[in-house]
């Protein structure tokens, strides 16, 4: 058994877990944080997507315990005193989902695209998002959805 | 996954002295192959020593003609590396086509070379370059440290510290991945080093190897022609689900072409 700090969406949260736990377990089955979710066995499909120190990272391939001291940004962490992150809310505009199964993941691979790439190309969208894997929309919306995104953040979108 | 103690190693030899008392554990970097492995209970090892933090194995520098990349440096610090970019663009571009977003930013060049699996990218830069792999007991050459599918020259226990590159006057990388895995179904890195051609394969044999036919045609002209006549063995490549020999050794062939004209400038 390892005791594990985390400091998840800006909070604390200690649990004394086995060392084989992995991070995605100890968000959703410790922490009640389902919203990061799991899709496959192979580390291909990006549900899983979370953001360790800032990277966006597949929690389902990490131990909680190689996270110990850091800081994790979930799904359940972007939305701010009830108002959608802008990706979020691309997404919702753009329906750039049906199911929603991998939504989270893509809102959060996509947050992370868009720090190093504010002004992504098509291109850069689609290698962008290599890792994540969606079995509904044929990419098309989400493709739409990042690219109001990053106009939402530079801050040139409409507000309402 | 099977129960295992996780230590995070303070120093490069306390993580030696782990190994060294617990011969069932093993050294964790980016996780990106071990953790999915351990997941599908392939592996059971006793201990994970997490390398991934120590400061003996970080770092990027170029000096003297020289490049030094610390084994804990993940693929995305590479690909974005002034530095790289700098000295060996080829390398850096490598290292942007491993994987996805997510994996460049767990995975490290450490633990690519460890696994040495058949169809992974930095192999091909490493024998390519003719590079030297620094480990906490020995320098390897590139020419010895590939031992075939999943095989090296690592001793139990050794940890690889750094590789260092000698600058080339220039060198290409081209991949044909698999559309799923992200994977090499063939890879071609061609450098003009200071001693001669060398060029390169990963993805299309059973483990990453040099094609001295193509060594020897382009040491004579740099010219893609020069490549239909290189002699290229398609019995001892792989066959499985997704491609044929035959179908393989042409895409070594036209790998090989790609890689040639990015050297050429001609894209
Ligand atoms: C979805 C997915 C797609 C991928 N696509 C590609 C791809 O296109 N091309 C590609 O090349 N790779 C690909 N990979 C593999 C990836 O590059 C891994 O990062 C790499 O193979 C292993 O590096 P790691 O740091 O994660 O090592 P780990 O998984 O931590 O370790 C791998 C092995 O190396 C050993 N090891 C690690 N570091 C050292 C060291 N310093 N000294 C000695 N032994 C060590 C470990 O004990 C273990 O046996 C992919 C992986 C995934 C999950
Ligand atoms: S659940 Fe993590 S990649 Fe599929
Ligand atoms: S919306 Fe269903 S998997 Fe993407």
């Amino acid at each position: 058994m390892a005791k594990v700090t985390i400091k998840v969406n800006g909070k604390n949260q200690t649990r004394n877990v086995e060392d084989r736990t992995l991070l995605a377990d100890f968000l959703r089955d410790e922490l009640g944080l389902t919203g990061t979710h799991v899709g496959c066995d192979t580390s291909q499909c990006g549900c899983c997507t979370v953001h360790v120190n800032g990277r966006a990272v597949k929690s389902c391939s990490m131990l909680a315990v190689q996270a110990n001291g850091a800081q994790v940004l979930t799904i359940e962490g972007l939305a701010k005193n009830g108002k959608l992150h802008p990706v979020q809310r691309a997404f919702s505009e753009c329906h750039g989902l049906q199911c929603g199964f991998c939504t989270p993941g893509m809102i959060m691979a996509t947050v992370g695209l868009l720090k190093d790439k504010p002004n992504p190309s098509e291109d850069d969208i689609i290698h962008g998002l290599e890792g994540n894997l969606c079995r509904c929309t044929g990419y098309i919306n989400i493709v739409k959805a990042v690219k109001m995104g990053a106009k939402l953040m530079r801050g040139k979108g409409k507000r309402r | 996954m099977y129960a295992l103690n996780y230590v995070k190693a303070r120093s490069l030899e306390e993580a030696a002295r782990m190994l060294a008392s617990h011969p069932e554990a093993k050294v964790l970097a980016g996780g990106m192959t071990l953790v999915p492995t351990l997941k599908q209970r392939l592996a059971r090892p006793s201990h994970l020593v997490d390398i991934l933090q120590l400061a003996e194995l970080r770092g990027i520098a170029a000096k003297g003609g020289r490049l030094s990349i610390g084994a804990a440096s993940r693929h995305d610090d590479v690909a974005t590396s002034v530095v790289v970019k700098k000295a060996i663009p080829a390398l850096a571009e490598l290292a942007g086509l491993i994987g996805d977003p997510q994996v460049r930013n767990m995975g490290t060049i450490g633990g690519s070379l460890a696994n040495n699996d058949p169809a992974a990218d930095y192999p091909a830069a490493v024998l390519g370059l003719g590079a030297t792999v620094f480990t906490n007991r020995r320098e390897i050459a590139a020419d010895e440290f590939f031992q075939g599918l999943f095989a090296t020259a690592l001793e139990e226990g050794e940890i690889i510290t750094r590789v260092v590159f000698a600058v080339p006057k220039r060198a290409a990388y081209a991949k044909f991945h698999h559309p799923a895995s992200g994977y090499a179904m063939a890879g071609v890195f061609i450098a003009l080093t200071r001693d001669g051609v060398r060029v390169a394969v990963t993805g299309a044999g059973p483990g990453v190897f040099r094609w001295k036919a193509a060594e020897s045609a382009l040491s004579k002209s740099l010219e893609p022609s020069a490549l239909e006549g290189a002699a290229l063995d398609a019995s001892e490549l792989n066959q499985d689900i997704h491609a044929s020999r035959d179908y393989r050794a042409n895409l070594v062939r036209v790998m090989a072409k790609r890689a040639l004209a990015k050297l050429s400038g001609k894209k």
